[in-house]
């Protein structure tokens, strides 16, 4: 069976060529997987797998910023680098924040 | 303005029937995922993983980097034959040797060559796979369902799409990249261009041109 991932050849239509400048959020989760990866937390074969064992639905209801943080956090939740009480916490740590956005 | 694969194939042309919640996000927004990022990167930092300096250090790093390094990359290989011969048996390593490091992201580089009788151009179907370091962050229709799906299965109607009709004899060769290993197409040099210096080539390479969606035209 062919993986929601796996779509060469699969039927689809024109090509948006709009050119989207990424959001520094954005940039960081790039910068953020790049500094996991040099430090030997994170492979990039476990960030690939982490994308594809999301499930078609998350797969496609996320953007690519997205889905590469939720692989990313998913797969630190997985090897103990984070937990996920620790996650939640902080997360709603940000919520009772006053101004969260830096 | 759409810049993810889920809002390029919200026409109908999918199967997954749902709609698709996700807006473009603005930096003002506090998305669910704009807190997953601010919270990991957050539990990181106060497990000295990481470091707040270093994350500024790489987005910096990132946002240097653009198509002009893959562009110095072809210029010379244009101008070096004993450089391209290089490049063409081993990327990874004729990279490195301008300061490309690819063991930065744990790749590979292959390099494959446009002639009067091949076309390459790169897609990765199964992901978004590219040569960062040498192209900086891949556009966004490069990711995007479209193009991931359509590029291996009708090349040609692709490349009119952007603008490049080839003819009948010459041959497209579609490479699909994975994470191990990424491509870059090194495209042929113009007519007119032999008395150019290696500087003034890399500045008519376009980024399109290194994917192979486009081709480099002769300078006016």
């Amino acid at each position: 069976m062919r993986a929601y991932h796996d779509l060469g050849g699969t039927p689809a239509g024109p090509i948006d060529h709009d050119e989207h400048a990424l959001q520094l959020w954005e940039k960081r989760i790039e910068a953020l997987l790049v500094l996991l990866t040099r430090k030997k937390i994170l492979r990039i074969d476990e960030n690939r797998r982490g994308l594809e064992s999301l499930g078609s639905e998350a797969y496609f209801a996320a953007s690519y910023a997205e889905r590469r943080m939720l692989s990313m956090s998913n797969n630190l939740i997985m090897k103990g680098v984070i937990s996920v009480e620790a996650l939640a916490a902080k997360i709603a740590e940000i919520e009772s924040r006053v101004d969260p956005l830096p | 303005m759409s810049h993810d694969p889920a809002d390029h194939h919200g026409h109908g042309d999918h199967a997954h029937g749902h709609r698709h919640p996700n807006q473009p996000d603005h930096d003002d927004t506090l998305t669910y995922y704009r807190k997953l990022e601010m919270a990991v990167r957050e539990l990181l930092i106060e497990k000295n993983i990481i470091s707040a300096d270093e994350v500024r250090k790489v987005v910096e790093n990132i946002e240097s980097r653009s198509p002009e390094g893959g562009a110095r990359v072809v210029a010379r290989a244009w101008s070096d034959p004993q450089f391209k011969q290089a490049l063409l048996e081993d990327a990874t390593a004729a990279c490195a040797s301008m300061g490309f490091e690819m063991a930065l992201y744990d790749v590979q580089l292959t390099v494959v060559e446009n002639t009067p009788d091949v076309h390459n151009m790169v897609v990765c179907t199964l992901c978004s796979c590219y040569p960062r370091m040498l192209l900086g962050l891949p556009p966004a229709w490069y990711k995007s369902r479209a193009y991931r799906s359509r590029a291996v299965r009708e090349p040609r109607a692709v490349l009119r799409e952007f603008g490049l009709e080839l003819p009948d004899t010459v041959s497209v060769r579609v490479h699909d990249s994975t994470a191990d290993l990424r491509y870059l197409v090194l495209p042929m040099r113009p007519e007119g261009t032999e008395d150019m210096s290696e500087a003034e080539l890399a500045a008519i390479v376009n980024r399109d041109s290194m994917i192979g969606t486009a081709v480099v035209a002769a300078p006016k």
